[in-house]
């Protein structure tokens, strides 16, 4: 807690005042969904905190258990709005494990691309809501303008802006289209420069600064035992990204340094954990560059997608990826048919919101949107 | 053994397994991947021993499969230094669905194990708070058992 609270504390103990729980929700304009947040607050600080989720639970893993195999990745863009791309890719990467097959090279690298588009429209999406939540609304305009030239590349990709359905089991369900490497480096390297107006509209502002700075610490070992994954995590100490340690798809041969926060303090606050996204999104471009660079090295005619048989074999398997919002697991457990036996995702924001509690700690009641901000909300895989 | 090791190979982590329990069964190793099997009386030491002495931080999922004769708890584990991840199965037998809760070594499972208990009925011994967190609280049945079927299976 910042030094200049201790005489707002001092005073505020000679006070007799209860503590009392204020609920914020499921409508409220810091929840991007509909969740609950239960605050015990003392005076004007958090004590306690008690999150309520399930407003949205549709039972999304059995569902999957009465379709067969390759009728599911439409229902897995449905988790998340923002992260359909690496939802879909996900599954069909824990289905390709089951069934001990290897992908063409090029779906590995369009994937790859895709990926990361993703990433960063979803980062956008974050950027946008963040700046609604300090009251800053240009923040989310420019956001939101930069994001639409992002989902226009989702749009030359597979058609769809946000429900992609795009990769398919065995590779992904269309090459790269004419031109759309050239449209990908231009609109990553206009990115860039038009980011920098949007980190000198932030980083210019007392106010958004001082919001975020020096509140809500907390601790490399506090984020590993909680199970706090993502960008979150790696503001706060931990040297951790899926992308890197337990590569998938081709990313061990794509050359990329993972942005961490405090490595050698291993504490971080609500700033490093909203800067950190700032830097991945740099980052992702830079992944893009290289990975378009394998494409057209790999040639036009190359095949992009393989058969698969329909039936996968008895046992159980996962996958594991770097979602923009943390790790996404997903576990299938098959019987020989043509259908899962069961199927369970692991939803980053699941594990993040259970934290919440760690979070709002000794936080000022008009700083925890500031702060649940960084979680990045979706409920669609919260809750499933 | 009470040697810590920060990041354990897999062959270290098979070794200390299986030499200081030797119950544990090792099913299939893969890169990065190692996939155990312990019986339910154990598994609150073979979990408390992963994260104290293998340095495995952080608990990725709890779930369960339900094999209709009994059913199966799933403990995914990662260390944070090497990237590897152990697949931990405890089979649970249909009569007694109980079994040790792991929130005290990881914070982390705590949802995951409340999410477990109310779709598949599993009750975690002593977990701190094991109530419904996702299905309405005035559901009585387990939806994601078998058992359970939906509108379209029927």
């Amino acid at each position: 807690m910042a030094d200049s609270l201790v005489p707002v504390l001092e005073a505020q103990e000679k006070m007799d005042t209860d503590k009392m729980w204020v609920i914020w929700g499921p409508q409220h304009p810091f929840s991007h969904g509909l969740w609950t947040l239960k605050l015990k607050i003392d005076g004007e600080f958090c004590v306690d905190a008690d999150p309520i989720v399930g407003y949205l639970h549709r039972g999304w893993e059995k569902e999957t258990e009465n379709r067969d195999y390759a009728r599911i990745i439409p229902m897995t863009d449905r988790l998340c709005y923002c992260a359909s791309m690496t939802y879909s890719h996900l599954y069909c990467m824990t289905v390709e494990k089951a069934l001990g097959i290897d992908i063409p090279e090029k779906a590995k690298f369009i994937r790859i691309v895709a990926d990361e588009v993703c990433r960063i429209q979803s980062h956008l999406m974050w950027l946008a809501a963040v700046g609604t939540d300090m009251g800053n609304l240009t923040v989310f305009l420019w956001a939101m303008r930069e994001r639409e030239y992002f989902l226009d590349l989702n749009v030359k990709l597979c058609g769809a802006r946000m429900t992609t359905n795009f990769p398919r089991i065995g590779g992904v369900r269309n090459d790269v289209t004419e031109l759309f490497d050239r449209d990908i480096i231009r609109a990553v390297d206009r990115f860039e420069k038009a980011m920098w107006d949007i980190i000198y509209l932030i980083d210019d502002s007392s106010v958004f600064v001082s919001r975020m700075r020096k509140i809500s610490y907390l601790t490399r070992e506090q984020c590993a035992n909680m199970g706090l994954t993502g960008p979150a995590m790696r503001g706060c100490g931990v040297d951790f990204d899926i992308r890197r340690d337990d590569p998938y798809d081709n990313y061990d041969k794509v050359d990329f340094e993972v942005p961490v926060l405090n490595k050698e303090t291993k504490v971080g606050d609500t700033y490093d954990r909203y800067m950190i996204r700032i830097e991945e999104m740099f980052q992702s471009c830079d992944i893009i560059r290289q990975a378009v660079q394998k494409i057209r090295a790999i040639g036009k005619n190359a095949p992009y997608r393989i058969k698969t048989p329909t039936k996968v074999p008895a046992g159980t398997t996962f996958g594991r990826l770097e979602d923009p919002r943390g790790e996404s697991i997903m576990y299938l457990a098959s019987d020989g048919t043509d259908k899962p036996y069961r199927l369970k995702v692991r939803s980053p924001i699941f594990t993040n919101v259970s934290c919440s509690k760690a979070m709002c700690e000794g936080v000022r009641i008009a700083d925890v949107p500031a702060v649940l901000a960084q979680i990045d909300m979706c409920l669609g895989e919260t809750d499933r | 053994m009470d040697t810590v090791l920060q990041s354990p190979t897999i062959e270290e982590i098979t070794q200390a397994l299986t030499s200081t329990f030797p119950q544990v069964e090792i099913v299939s190793t893969a890169e990065r991947r190692v996939k155990a099997k312990c019986p339910r009386e154990i598994s609150h030491d073979v979990c408390l021993f992963i994260h104290d002495n293998l340095t495995f931080e952080h608990c990725s999922v709890v779930t369960a499969v339900d094999y209709i004769d009994h059913l199966m708890v799933v403990y995914l584990l990662s260390n944070y230094y090497t990237g590897i991840m152990i697949d931990l199965n405890v089979d649970v037998p249909n009569d007694d669905l109980h079994i040790d809760c792991v929130t005290d070594i990881w914070q982390g499972a705590n949802w995951h194990e409340r999410e477990t208990w109310e779709l598949f009925g599993i009750v975690f011994d002593n977990h701190p708070r094991l109530e419904r967190l996702l299905t309405p609280k005035t559901y009585e049945f387990f939806p994601f058992r078998k058992s359970y079927k939906m509108r379209s299976q029927e």
